[in-house]
């Protein structure tokens, strides 16, 4: 317990906020990180590791955080594996340890660590084979994972937006300020993102500062993605997406740690982020801190420390020689061993000493302490450069990998690309920022030569960690190296190197440098796994921001008389659209209601809504010749004011939809496609024209603005003679396939004689807005017919018992026009179309095509499953799939649709359909059993 | 997000356009003249180079119209778009 | 050689500091002329050289890997093993697949996690559950341990699917194999390499092929030039995945293939929270959990054609979106990384197995999203084909001649999404 709070320091004086971390109760200041106020409250343990279950504690600040993981919260609101360094202090927040039990003072788990040498890098590989992995991995499941998912939906919101801009500047740190001040100063728009709540520089009228939002990707394009933490009432997290012409990265750097002995002690921290916690939060993580250093850079902490009043025990410098800085720190007083290097922690649980040897001696001393700072340079943040495609190269001034050919228009400055001096940070950052204003390339300031320690490989048994988080030490990439896991990317896979949370920010360069080493060769050759996005991790509701959930996800399509299909107390289903599927009586069941609307159709009259059927015109002088170049048929030859059946195939000859053509003019064709199909059949005809068959012609989508009512059955004519109708409706004058334009009540109509149901049938559409006035009409003028409304299932019924067909359930992808019963007119017909080639190839004749037939199971009671399959196939089982059933309400029997192989010679013979282990004799039939001849049709 | 400069009307966001997959495919004419071979060769046997490919895009929440694209399958980037009916010379 | 792997060897190994273990795979010089040569060092190329050695007694052979070993689709697929496939061509060849994996860890000396949880695709209207029971029916035929489920079958798998009131697409019921899982996928890259290694075949890595030595007679393959020099072979199977037009082009003639990124998305480390696979083809995602913890999430592949292995935004939402309509909790379970491999697809989304037109080179390619689960049976009928020079009988439907006798194996409309 021996973090605290500076007295002297302006947070002291901060508003305190009361919070809980593993169920005792806390205080800290507003401003403070759940870090900071952990550390303050003297907190030393705050989890536990992955593999080892060893107790951890903060190491770092930021991003850069391995250990500190924590569950936020409960129920709905809780996040898993929070970074208590990137946690900001709320009042009532409420954080508890992860993968820890039962507590992280005292967690079983912990076992692992003293088995840690039969679990070294890839033990499982090696072991669990016999007799099975089953036996073990429920056990490896429940022991690994860190925090809990919630379980229940996420009750908060997310929000997305797209943003534009000349310049985008990643970090506001003295490099960030200094580009986008320069880039501002060029006139050109300029926006900032910067991950922390404050950016300490001026307002600029073309400068916007986005804080508290972090850059998490970089794409194709220079698009950059960013997260911003909002936490409002309404909206958690904004997802940004932001296209610049240019963009800088001045994401600083992390700092990496030492390679000794326990250097996952809670109590051994980064240097760089003791100095944070002292100067930001006024928070001191221990009272005797120990330094260990390998170059110039730690000296400041230890000074800062000194100054703020803690008792710096040494500063441990492994150079033979510390540089000049060591006098600074000499003339606090601060002990300097020089040429010495830490071997390892002391402390079972927390700090509380350090062993040190010196490199010429090989001699040992022990230091009494309770935190040890460590500082082993800094590696540039080249995440998001390595993102933008950008390649890195290995820089032996810094020890680290620094950005090296841009791909993007995409620039590092600052420490993001190995400057360390403040000053020339701000050159670094003016620069970038001038070149991103104009394109201009100015003088940058070089990578400073730092006299560095060689790094020293720690000796086997030493439990050196390079990752953290993951357990991963120095003995694991020895042991990798060994087995000949050589690559890096080999290196990381085997022993989980660089896996964490943290994606090895704090790891990665400290591992390829030891693989390096083992290896004998150069960093650089080696070179570094791939750095993908996100930069940090990002909610997946936050990405999916930019889509709409629920009933929003694909918006529902509903047809323009929806409202007055709920009066008529229809039930609907999704369909594309969505359409009533019956209108129960009572508590009739679906299967009751359709039963009884297929036969008011077939005895009176019924009334369907078919507006979700396409509708695509085609007009212009080559409108009969593009139609006769897509359809298996030849439209042109269609008569004016006729209509006719129509086949549309692909390339490969196969069905992609049926529909009626209608000759509305000499020029002028209306198309009409499945409900399903639609809006691909319209793409297909334009794709074509645009880019095939530039002919003079022009195309239109028009489903949505036609309401289409279908008044079908016996007495549909009389319904329509009532209905105040201005076209000749008798048989001579308006027959079947014929297509007239008139007014019914006043309201201007196209009304269609095709059939779907097999019944005298008139199809009126109008314009969308008259959808429920004609519904109502309609029915107004059929009460005395007994008109009902029908839907889906009924029509269903109906078109069965005709042995109509709908393109994509009774066919399948390779269903041709022959195998339906419309081979007849292709050898015939002379021009060019679609999918003819295929048609006439040896394929297209090959006997045992799956052909459509149709299905009587031998007890008529039966209604064969849609899906079962006909058995009995030589030599794989299936002959065939049943794709339609229902009980014919006019024959009060099972039917059904089959693709069969060969089916058409097998009329009248019986198979074996065959469904989940049920089997059902049926007879093999045309499809079409009801009025055959089509006289209802024509009546 | 690729940005893709549609002829028409500027760079657009890619969710605005439909790929449409290599271009410049000739279809045979009259396709019963050709063999099986050349059939399936138009259907099936098409370009994939790593770099540039000719391709097809439409506008289709924008201009609905379609056109072409030389675009970089290594890296994105596209070289140049130009209309349906045209085929400049590239490198140009 | 390395010694066998055991809890034994793993004791062993921890009484002498873990520094007495053996290579996995030695990394010899590559020879100046092989028997066989495979290109591509993933999972079918290991696979195979492993089956050409011990199965076929061919050991004068190698692996050419451009990169490192398993760096290509093996390593960054979503791990996802079964079988579930329709038409009975796919049926025998998947099945047979499943079954090589169940006895991997053992034939390999090399635990590869194969985790069979089951694998549970919902469906989400009545049109779906039909179409559900033809697949069923129709893989249940060709021996296929498929079954359909129930709502609360598919609840009682996985509870935390959106049966909520606010479900755009409610789940009426689901198809399971229950055979079906995940495997650790390097595992099977580094458990082959080393089988292969121990019966003699040279792991070449870090060696790009760059061109196809032919006969100027007779047209046969002769070698392959590489960037670690020329290396003869009497004969060459290619195993590249998304690259193999680019080997195509390199011997002189086109393949019917097209590549394209295919995505992955791998979440932060969690507590177990989902114990199947699951999936839906209308929402376009599924999502496992991994031994680590983390979910594994894939969805569809991205719209255009593209050898850069990085995913594209657009893409990602969509997953996202669907994952968390699928999944509504997971909204806050935040994404660790997300990368993409180069995937080949056929029209018919079937591969291209077999004889290719150039002598002695071999094909296996076309795997589209669903390669690493056709590894080991991949491996061996591709060692068959390229040690006999016939096409093994569970392959024949898969040739490159399908396309111009327009045979084709259409498990596009099958299936409906990757994995």
């Amino acid at each position: 317990m021996s973090g605290f709070r500076l007295k002297d320091h302006p947070r002291a004086a901060a508003a305190e906020i009361g919070f809980r971390f593993n169920g005792s109760d806390y205080r800290g200041r507003a401003g403070d990180t759940l870090a900071a106020a952990l550390i303050a409250n003297g907190v030393v343990v705050v989890g536990r590791s992955f593999k080892y279950h060893r107790p951890r504690g903060i190491i770092g600040s930021g991003f850069a955080e391995t250990n500190a993981l924590v569950q936020l919260g409960t129920g709905a609101h809780t996040v898993p594996n929070a970074v208590a360094t990137r946690v900001p202090l709320r009042e009532g927040l409420a954080a508890s340890s992860v993968n820890c039990w039962p507590s992280v003072g005292f967690d079983l788990g912990g076992l692992n660590d003293r088995f840690s040498r039969l679990l070294s890098a890839g033990f499982y590989y090696k072991t669990f084979i016999w007799p099975s992995w089953h036996l073990f991995e429920p056990i490896i499941r429940r022991l690994a994972g860190l925090g809990r998912a919630p379980t229940l939906p996420d009750p908060d919101r997310y929000a997305a937006r797209s943003h534009a801009c000349d310049v985008l500047v990643i970090g506001g740190g003295p490099a960030g300020m200094a580009a986008a001040r320069a880039a501002a100063g060029g006139g050109v728009q300029v926006t900032l993102v910067e991950a922390d709540d404050h950016v300490a520089m001026e307002p600029l009228p073309n400068l916007r500062i986005l804080t508290r939002t972090t850059a998490s990707g970089y794409h194709d394009h220079n698009l950059v993605t960013a997260v911003e933490e909002i936490d409002g009432p309404v909206v958690r997290q904004r997802f940004w997406k932001i296209r610049a012409k240019r963009v800088l990265i001045a994401g600083g750097a992390f700092e990496r740690p030492l390679l000794f002995g326990c250097n996952d002690r809670p109590g051994v921290m980064l240097a760089g982020s003791i100095l944070h916690y002292l100067e930001r939060h006024g928070v001191a993580a221990g009272r005797r801190p120990l330094f260990a250093v390998v170059d110039d850079q730690g000296y400041d902490v230890a000074i800062a420390a000194r100054r703020a009043g803690l008792d710096v025990v040494g500063i441990v410098d492994a150079r033979p020689e510390p540089g000049p800085i060591a006098a600074a720190a000499d003339a606090l007083g601060i002990a300097i061993y020089p040429n010495h290097s830490v071997t390892r922690a002391i402390g079972r649980k927390v700090v509380s000493g350090a062993e040190l040897i010196d490199q010429a001696t090989g001699q040992r001393i022990r230091i009494v302490c309770d935190l040890i700072g460590m500082s082993g340079g800094w590696s540039p943040a080249v995440q998001l450069f390595t993102q933008s495609g950008g390649t890195l190269r290995f820089e032996d001034r810094i020890g680290a990998f620094v950005p090296d050919r841009s791909v993007q228009n995409a620039r590092s400055c600052g420490a993001a690309r190995g400057i360390f001096d403040h000053a020339d940070c701000i050159a670094d950052g003016a620069a970038a920022g001038h070149w991103a204003a104009t394109g201009e390339d100015r003088e940058v300031p070089e990578i400073a030569a730092a006299v560095r320690a060689p790094l020293h490989l720690p000796p086997p048994g030493a439990k050196a960690f390079v990752d953290m988080q993951t357990d991963v030490t120095v003995d694991d990439l020895r042991q990798a190296t060994d087995e000949n896991y050589r690559s890096v990317e080999h290196v990381k896979r085997y022993t989980v190197w660089g896996m964490g949370t943290d994606q090895g920010k704090l790891g990665a360069v400290n591992g390829v440098a030891v693989l390096a080493a083992l290896q004998g060769l150069a960093p650089g050759a080696l070179g570094t796994t791939k750095f993908r996005p996100p930069f940090a991790p990002v909610a997946f509701g936050a990405v999916a921001a930019d889509r709409l959930l629920g009933p929003f996800f694909h918006p529902w399509k509903h047809l323009p008389a929806h409202h007055w299909h709920v009066a008529q107390n229809a039930v609907f289903e999704d369909y594309g659209w969505l359409r009533p599927s019956h209108y129960p009586e009572g508590d009739e069941t679906m299967a009751e209601a359709a039963h009884r609307e297929a036969l008011a159709v077939r005895g009176r009259v019924g009334l369907f809504d078919s507006s979700s059927l396409g509708s695509i015109e085609i007009r212009g002088r080559d409108a009969g010749r593009f139609l006769d170049l897509m359809s298996v048929g030849s439209p042109s030859t269609i008569k004016l004011g006729a209509v006719r059946y129509n086949l549309l195939c692909n390339e490969l000859g196969t069905l992609m939809d049926d529909g009626v053509i209608a000759r509305l003019g000499e020029d002028h064709f209306l198309m009409t496609a499945s409900t399903s199909h639609a809006e691909r059949v319209y793409r297909w005809l334009d794709e074509w024209h645009q880019c095939e068959w530039p002919l003079a012609l022009s195309i239109a989508e028009q489903t949505a603005r036609w309401a289409v009512l279908t008044v079908a059955g016996p007495r549909a004519r009389i319904v329509l003679e009532n209905a105040d109708c201005d076209v000749d409706l008798s048989r001579e004058a308006f027959p079947h396939n014929q297509i007239r334009s008139g007014r019914i009540a006043g309201v201007v109509a196209r009304i269609q004689r095709v059939s779907f149901t097999g019944e005298l049938s008139f199809e009126i559409a109008v314009a969308a807005d008259y959808a429920e006035s004609l519904a109502t009409h309609l029915m107004t003028c059929g009460a005395a017919e007994g008109i009902i409304p029908f839907g889906l299932e009924a029509l269903d019924l109906l078109r069965l018992e005709k042995g109509y067909i709908h393109i994509g359930s009774d066919t399948d992808s390779r269903t041709q026009p022959a195998d339906i019963g419309w081979g007849k007119g292709i050898a015939r017909k002379a021009g060019d179309f679609l999918g003819k080639r295929s048609l006439l190839h040896p394929s297209a004749s090959a006997p045992g095509r799956a052909q459509l037939v149709g299905l009587q199971p031998v007890d008529p009671a039966v209604v064969l499953p849609i899906g079962a399959h006909i058995i009995g196939g030589d030599p794989h089982p299936s002959r065939g799939i049943v794709t339609s059933s229902g009980f014919s309400p006019m024959l009060e029997r099972g039917l059904s649709l089959a693709l069969l192989d060969g089916g058409r010679a097998l009329m009248g013979s019986v198979v074996t359909a065959w469904s989940e282990g049920r089997s059902w004799p049926a007879t093999v039939a045309d499809p079409g059993v009801y009025d055959p001849r089509g006289e209802r049709l024509n009546g | 997000m690729l940005s893709v400069p549609c002829p028409y009307c500027g760079p657009r966001d890619e969710t605005e356009f439909v790929n449409g997959g290599e271009g410049h495919v000739d279809r045979p004419v009259p396709p019963e003249a050709v063999g099986d071979a050349d059939w399936a060769a138009y259907l099936f046997f098409h370009d994939n180079p790593k770099g540039h490919l000719r391709e097809r895009w439409l506008h289709a929440f924008g201009c609905r119209r379609w056109f072409h694209a030389i675009r970089s399958t290594a890296d994105h980037a596209i070289a140049l778009t130009y209309p349906i009916d045209a085929k400049p010379d590239f490198p140009a | 050689m390395s010694r066998n792997y055991s809890a034994l060897a793993l004791l062993r190994g921890a009484l002498g500091g873990n520094r007495n273990w053996d290579q996995a795979w030695r990394s010899p010089e590559p020879r100046a002329h092989y028997d066989a040569v495979i290109v591509g060092g993933g999972g079918h190329g290991l696979a195979t050289a492993y089956h050409l050695a011990k199965t076929h007694g061919m050991t004068n052979v190698a692996v050419l890997e451009k990169g490192w070993i398993g760096g290509g689709n093996t390593g960054r697929n979503t791990t996802i093993v079964r079988s579930d496939y329709y038409y009975p061509q796919s049926a025998a060849f998947f099945n047979h697949s499943v079954s090589l994996y169940e006895k991997l860890s053992r034939e390999l000396n090399f635990n590869i996690m194969f985790s069979q949880r089951g694998m549970l695709t919902v469906a989400h209207s009545r049109g779906e559950v039909d179409f559900q029971r033809r697949l069923v029916n129709g893989m249940a035929l060709n021996g296929i341990d498929m079954e359909m489920v129930t709502p609360d079958q598919a609840r009682k798998l996985c509870p935390i699917m959106n049966f909520g009131p606010e479900a755009r697409y409610p789940i009426l019921g689901g198809m399971l194999q229950r055979r079906a899982g995940t495997v650790r996928h390097d595992a099977v890259v580094w458990g082959y390499a080393r089988a292969a290694d121990r019966v003699g075949v040279d792991i070449i890595q870090n060696c790009g092929v760059t061109g196809i030595d032919r006969d100027p007679a007779s047209g046969a393959v002769t070698g392959v030039q590489t960037t670690r020099g020329a290396i003869g072979c009497g004969k060459l199977g290619v195993a590249v995945a998304g690259h193999s037009t680019m080997l195509a082009d390199m011997a002189g003639f086109r393949l019917p293939l097209r590549s394209y990124a295919l995505q992955a998305f791998v979440s932060e480390p969690l507590k177990p929270v989902l114990d199947v696979v699951a999936s839906s083809a209308l929402l376009g995602v599924y999502v496992s959990q991994s031994d680590k913890g983390g979910l594994v999430i894939g969805g569809n592949a991205d719209a255009y054609a593209s050898y850069a292995q990085r995913g594209n935004i657009p893409t990602a939402e969509a997953v996202s979106a669907a994952l968390v309509e699928f999944i509504p909790s997971f909204s806050r379970v935040k994404m660790l990384r997300q990368w993409a491999g180069i995937v080949d697809y056929a029209h018919d989304s079937s591969p291209v197995l077999g004889l290719s037109p150039v002598p002695g080179l071999y094909l296996n390619c076309g795997w589209g999203g669903g390669g690493f689960k056709a590894i080991p049976a991949g491996g061996e009928t591709f060692a068959h084909t390229i040690a006999t020079g016939t096409p093994h009988p569970l392959i024949t439907a898969f040739s490159l001649d399908r396309f111009r006798d327009l045979a084709l194996v259409d498990e596009a409309a099958a299936a409906g999404i990757e994995h």
